[in-house]
């Protein structure tokens, strides 16, 4: 694709053997983030979401088989010596997860996990390192930070907890900041918060991000683009205003309208999705989603969908009767 | 502890909870879990009871089942305090209210068959005709549809979150409670699933004449399910009113910063960045006064020095606060 991405993901697949059979995990997954910008990926438990941000980051499960490219400026990381993949890894691309004590090392204090991988991506003497460590507690809304150095983990609240990650994850200025779900296991105020701190600093650093949920709140007003994740695949790609103001692919508008309305009087019946994801070890020969679709077609069972962009390229889904074809042939 | 207290709509009350306190010792320290609740549900009702993480909505929905025994407090569930009552007479009037938890695959023994589990509550009341068990598990699993033939032999390993939690609604309702408190029920669904189960909730309401308190933290779900809401900080309410008032026109702080704080699904809704910095202090050592103060952008000195009210601020709306939004 154009050549100021600065990460691309191109035809990934990650199969993970178990004991039902192979698990694919990634289904030929092809996508691109370019510098400065913000990706939502969306998608529902076990659709692959974390699966792929693993191999982007190349720390996948030992028995993993992993194919396709993963390009990140500039440098292939699947040929990436494990020496230098380190080196990037906490450098120029970072990672948050859902729980925050997946990044801390709970018998050590913040300061300490601060000061030491600031000193081992950067050249920092003890002063500047600590000097530098409270700014960044400082920076993700800390109060006393300068206290806080001396505290571990598990003295800090869950909200604080992945401010700290945050700050360790922002310590050596990355190009890409990759947060699974970071907010997941945080209270709406305290998720909010965090948010707020992410969208602030990936702004002020110009730094790219990719944000994975399962809530399509949370990356309605805060990414430039988004990705629907299912089972395995990307069915609907867009920036994040085209995808929210025309749905095409059947699952992203029943996932969209599943969700309880604000707006809505109580006791309103919602518009579920019957059923439930295919197994991951037992694919389907068509369309992953056809069991669940009311859109469904005989070609659907037969035949798989690929990822296509139609009239404005940016825009891309994987469906063969999308919602509008739909609306168009009623009108 | 001064008595909070909210009269519901209807004078024809299921529940009534008053004045109620738990406190749970730690050390030699005391966690002050809910601190002097009040509320009532009508015949037929279903409260939401949202709030932040820890704010005490478990410890409420325990101690209103008598699971955990109040500090203080009284707990009338028609007519009838539960709070005076032991063993076989509790155990008794234990089968007219159930409870249903946030976590259906651990709330599940993973040992035992799905027909065994859901037919327990049964053994327990002394329903000794095996075949009279196994026709009412068939009615209740059908109810909340599953098979019953596909699923009664097998263990819960083998079905989904959203399937357990069906499971766990049917082994809930085997005995024909009049009073369910549903614990965050869909919290660990995904949003495919979580609509299913609460529209199964609403369906099941109806057909059984269920009296809800549904106890969650998203919102939006509670929104969609409840008739009147009570929001809840730090051991105490802030605010109760009906669902629709409520949200439209909220009169705590509190209440005003969670419905702001909510991801909109709509990116012509920009998130408000007002959202103030900082968490919920301990419940072992709350604040002075009025328990949001620490957080609250209105507090002033009578905040901290005196410790506010529910009183009525609109038709049906009660709000515990010395400078209400409205
Ligand atoms: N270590 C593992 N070994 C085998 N299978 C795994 C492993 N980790 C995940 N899986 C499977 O891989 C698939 C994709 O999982 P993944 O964790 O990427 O999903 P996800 O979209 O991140 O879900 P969630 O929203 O629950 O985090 C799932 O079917 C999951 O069960
Ligand atoms: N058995 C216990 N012993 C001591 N403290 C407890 C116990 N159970 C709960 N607590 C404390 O009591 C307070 C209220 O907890 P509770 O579980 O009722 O909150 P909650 O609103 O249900 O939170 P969540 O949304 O996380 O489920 C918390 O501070 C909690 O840590
Ligand atoms: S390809 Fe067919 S089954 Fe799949 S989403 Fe489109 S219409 Fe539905
Ligand atoms: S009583 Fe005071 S501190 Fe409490 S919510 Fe009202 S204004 Fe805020
Ligand atoms: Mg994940
Ligand atoms: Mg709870």
């Amino acid at each position: 694709m154009n050549g100021n991405n600065l990460l691309s993901v191109e035809d990934v697949v990650v199969d993970l053997p178990t004991p039902r059979g192979n698990l694919r995990a990634v289904d030929h997954v092809g996508l691109t983030v370019g510098a400065g910008r913000t990706l939502g990926i969306v998608g529902e438990s076990g659709c692959g979401k974390t699966m792929l941000s693993r191999a982007v980051l190349q720390l996948l499960p030992k028995k993993a088989k992993l194919s396709g490219r993963v390009m990140f400026d500039g440098q292939d990381l699947l040929q990436l010596p494990p020496e230098k993949l380190r080196k990037l890894r906490g450098r120029s691309l970072a990672v948050v997860f859902q729980d925050p004590m997946t990044s801390l090392n709970p018998v050590l204090t913040i300061g300490t996990q601060l000061i030491e991988t600031l000193q081992e991506h950067l050249e920092l003497d003890d002063a500047a390192a600590t000097r530098r460590s409270v700014e960044l507690l400082a920076a993700v809304g800390i109060p006393a930070p300068e206290q806080r150095l001396a505290q571990y983990p598990h003295q800090l609240s869950g909200g604080m907890r992945q401010r700290v990650a945050i700050a360790i994850a922002l310590s050596c200025e990355p190009k890409l900041l990759i947060a699974d779900e970071p907010t997941t296991a945080l209270d709406v105020t305290i998720q909010a918060q965090i948010l707020d701190l992410l969208a602030r600093e990936q702004r002020r650093r110009h730094m790219a991000m990719i944000i994975i949920t399962h809530d399509l709140g949370v990356v309605a007003g805060r990414t430039d683009e988004v990705a629907v994740m299912y089972a395995g695949r990307v069915v609907e790609r867009a920036p994040t205003p085209a995808l929210f103001k025309k749905m095409r692919m059947p699952y992203t508008e029943a996932l969209l309208a599943a969700l309880p309305k604000l707006d809505a009087a109580p006791h309103t019946p919602l518009p579920a999705i019957s059923g439930r994801p295919p197994d991951p070890t037992r694919p389907l020969k068509g369309c992953s989603f056809s069991p669940r679709c009311r859109y469904a077609v005989a070609r659907c069972q037969n035949e798989k969908p690929a990822l296509e962009a139609t009239e404005t390229k940016a825009h891309q889904f994987a469906c063969f009767h999308p919602i509008e074809a739909h609306a168009d042939a009623n009108a | 502890m001064m008595p909070q207290s909210a009269p519901s709509i209807s004078s024809d009350a299921l529940l009534e909870v008053d004045n109620l306190v738990v406190e749970y010792p730690v050390g030699s320290r005391i966690v002050h879990a809910v601190s002097g609740v009040s509320l009532q549900i009508a015949r037929g009702e279903t409260l939401g009871l949202v709030g932040e993480s820890g704010c005490g909505k478990s410890t409420l929905g325990r101690a209103v089942l008598q699971l955990r025994r109040p500090t203080a407090g009284r707990v009338l569930f028609d007519g009838h305090d539960l709070t005076a009552m032991q063993g076989d007479v509790l155990r008794l009037m234990r089968r007219r209210v159930q409870l249903i938890f946030q976590d259906p695959i651990a709330s599940l023994n993973p040992r035992r068959k799905i027909g065994d589990i859901v037919a327990e509550p049964l053994v327990i009341a002394g329903v000794k005709d095996p075949e009279r068990r196994r026709q009412l598990v068939y009615e209740v699993l059908s109810a909340v549809g599953l098979d019953p033939t596909l699923v009664v032999g097998r263990l819960p390993h083998e079905f989904s979150g959203g399937q357990c939690q069906r499971i766990c609604i049917a082994r809930a309702l085997i005995l024909n409670p009049e009073f369910i408190v549903c614990d965050e029920p869909v919290s660990a669904l995904d949003v495919s699933i979580r609509a299913q189960i609460l529209n199964l909730l609403e369906e099941m309401k109806a057909r059984f004449g269920l009296t809800l308190l549904f106890i969650a933290h998203d919102l939006a779900v509670v929104k969609a399910v409840s008739d009147r809401v009570a929001v809840m900080y730090l051991g105490r309410l802030c605010e109760v009113g009906p669902s629709e008032q409520l949200f439209a026109r909220p009169a705590h702080p509190y209440t005003a910063l969670l419905i702001e704080a909510i991801p909109m699904p709509d990116p012509d809704v920009r998130p408000a960045e007002t959202v103030p910095v900082g968490e919920p202090p301990s419940p072992i050592a709350p604040p002075s006064g009025c328990r949001f103060r620490t957080r609250c952008p209105r507090a002033d000195q009578r905040c901290s020095d005196e410790m506010p009210e529910l009183r009525a601020v609109a038709p049906g709306q009660f709000v515990a606060c010395h400078h209400p939004l409205i």
